[in-house]
């Protein structure tokens, strides 16, 4: 510590002490731990905040399970039904992703040509510039019911009758699967770009198949690239809030808008605090678990 | 046809199916902007017309979230920066045994989904607010406030990240030679370091704002009564919608597009000139050399 204190001198060491401070205690830290502690407490009025009435309970992690007391289903049928949706769907769309992108990916990176790779680098992130919101607005007018690919579809014949894309939650899907698209990009590009084409030329002279060189040569090697780009697009996807309140059907929900709904209309914070510890959970499953398959540190994830 | 021609037809096909799938929806909406309709459609055609980008100018709340929205990427902007670059610093410093424990939970805010951070950051504060007995038109209820300072958790570590790019490629006996040399350690800091790092402020300053600027999830729980550009787009798009946000998305695009090409051709010229000055060097070296050749030669 005092070597830190010579190395720095008294007034920078006490900014990067002080700065790091704020940050990782009272935005990341403490912000993390209040909503856990949160999430276990009755939802009081102010008052009676710190009172006799505030005290622990599970109430609100076993509403998620099975509702009221005394109703009378066995589980919380609605909400579980949207959380096992919400995640289903979101392994879904990142497997989607993963391979619209990949090919992507790899052309870019060994395949273009020095200001073929920037260019198309370039295009690709030009539409990632308009807002997420104004993205999916984009898709309620391409896949509306007076949109232009019902419109397309009646007038070659294919269909009679419009086809409401967003009552059967296509349109949320491909949504989806456009908003992060980069984030599954750039980390594919940068694990393949690294590889030695000889390695790639190496295999095909030895008369390995394309699709043999991708399994056995590139993808092993991209890996952390993989994991991250996945990871990435999974939390993000099942985290996505935007997009499923623009695109979604009207009778289906996503998990982040039941969130939402706990604390807008529905004015119980210590709820939702609950379902959003559920959720991060989650979240935190999905990325041990791709860790663990693909056998790569935290640090080459959040490159 | 062989099949080596088959298979290169084949990934043309995907790449262009592939930046369809990208350009599409931005396409569809670029045209929705001048269909002379109340709802935004391509088709039918009804005529064009400009009508919807003055229509933007008279939307008040609209106007009211992007000036919020930029106050609040200003705030984002002076709150990560500084805590990007301390946290960077601190990185290369720390010793090896918490190195892996401090990144995690530094990077931690970037893998955790954005409505988590807007909830934590909301009720840690209110929470705070009401241990301090605080009035509700203090800073603890906010929106504003709440909002930059839930934005910041996660987009300093973006800039921490840039930072600790660049700081790999420091030179740290630039450093010890100025502090041999008698200067202070603020002079070293401000004078040797701060010149150093001046491109990755820059980017980190411009990725804050951006970010900022379109963050969408964090906000929506930390803004409460108040409003930004996202909060105002989401509430019109789920309302039913107007062709408006067709011609915002528009300039957006135009503007974007304006940057990007502007970025590359710099990029081109002085990678042009680069070229031609290493050209110039190699040819007068090659003209110094030469008579040292032929002396040689005899």
């Amino acid at each position: 510590m005092t070597g830190f204190f010579r190395r720095n001198g008294i007034v920078i060491s006490t900014y990067l002490l002080l700065a790091v401070f704020v940050w990782v205690a009272i935005m990341i830290v403490l912000p993390q731990a209040y909503m856990l502690d949160f999430s276990f407490r009755f939802n009081l009025p102010p008052g009676k905040i710190g009172g006799p009435e505030d005290v622990y309970t599970l109430k609100n992690y076993r509403y998620l399970l099975f509702g009221r007391p005394g109703d009378e289903a066995m589980f919380n049928v609605l909400h579980l039904t949207v959380f096992l949706r919400t995640i289903i769907a979101s392994i879904f769309v990142t497997l989607i992703n993963f391979a619209i992108c990949y090919p992507i990916a790899y052309y870019i990176a060994q395949v273009a040509k020095g200001g073929q790779a920037r260019a198309l680098i370039l295009i690709l992130i030009l539409p990632f510039w308009v807002n997420e919101i104004l993205r999916a607005f984009a898709f309620r007018i391409l896949f509306g019911t007076s949109g232009v690919i019902n419109a397309f579809l009646q007038t070659f014949g294919i269909i009679d009758q419009p086809i409401d894309f967003i009552r059967a939650d296509i349109a949320l899907y491909a949504g989806l699967s456009y908003a992060y698209i980069l984030l599954m990009v750039f980390p594919l590009y940068n694990a393949i770009e690294s590889l030695d084409h000889n390695q790639v030329e190496a295999a095909r002279d030895l008369g390995s198949p394309w699709w043999r060189i991708h399994w056995r040569v590139v993808m092993p090697h991209a890996k952390p690239g993989i994991a991250s780009g996945c990871t990435l697009v999974f939390m993000l996807t099942a985290g996505a809030l935007a997009a499923p309140q623009i695109l979604g059907g009207p009778s289906s929900f996503w998990f982040t808008q039941i969130i939402y709904r706990w604390f807008n209309t529905g004015g119980n914070w210590p709820q939702g605090a609950a379902y959003a510890i559920v959720l991060l959970l989650a979240c935190l499953i999905f990325v041990l678990t791709v860790m663990r398959l693909f056998k790569v540190s935290l640090g080459e994830i959040a490159k | 046809m062989t099949s080596a021609r088959i298979q290169s037809l084949l990934v043309s096909f995907y790449i262009f199916l592939f930046f369809l799938f990208l350009f599409a929806p931005l396409m569809m909406m670029g045209t929705a902007a001048f269909n002379d309709v109340e709802f935004p459609q391509v088709v039918p055609w009804e005529g064009f017309t400009w009508r919807w980008f003055p229509a933007l100018l008279e939307d008040d709340l609209m106007m009211e979230g992007i000036r919020n929205s930029i106050w609040i990427g200003i705030g984002v902007m002076v709150v990560s920066v500084p805590i990007g670059l301390a946290a960077a610093i601190l990185m290369t410093q720390v010793h090896r045994k918490f190195q892996t424990i401090y990144y995690t939970i530094v990077v931690s805010p970037v893998l955790m989904p954005g409505v988590i951070l807007g909830i934590s950051t909301l009720v840690f504060w209110d929470r705070l607010g009401t241990f301090v007995n605080a009035d509700y038109d203090t800073f603890f209820y906010s929106g504003m406030f709440l909002t930059i300072i839930g934005q910041s958790t996660f987009i300093s570590a973006y800039t921490m990240l840039i930072f600790l790019a660049r700081l790999q490629r420091f030179d740290r006996t630039q450093e010890e030679a100025a502090l041999d040399l008698g200067a202070t350690h603020v002079q070293v800091f401000w004078k040797v370091l701060m010149p150093f790092l001046r491109p990755a402020i820059f980017s980190a300053m411009g990725l804050a704002f951006l970010t900022s600027f379109e963050n969408y999830n964090t906000t929506v729980f930390t803004i409460q009564a108040d409003s930004t550009l996202t909060t105002v787009l989401a509430g019109k798009v789920r309302m039913g919608t107007q062709p408006d946000l067709a011609a915002l998305a528009v300039l957006i695009i135009a503007v974007t597009l304006v940057g990007a090409i502007a970025i590359e051709v710099t990029r081109r010229r002085e990678q042009a000139k680069a070229e031609a000055a290493r050209e110039e060097a190699l040819r007068l070296e090659k003209a110094a050399d030469l008579p040292l050749a032929e002396q040689a030669a005899q």
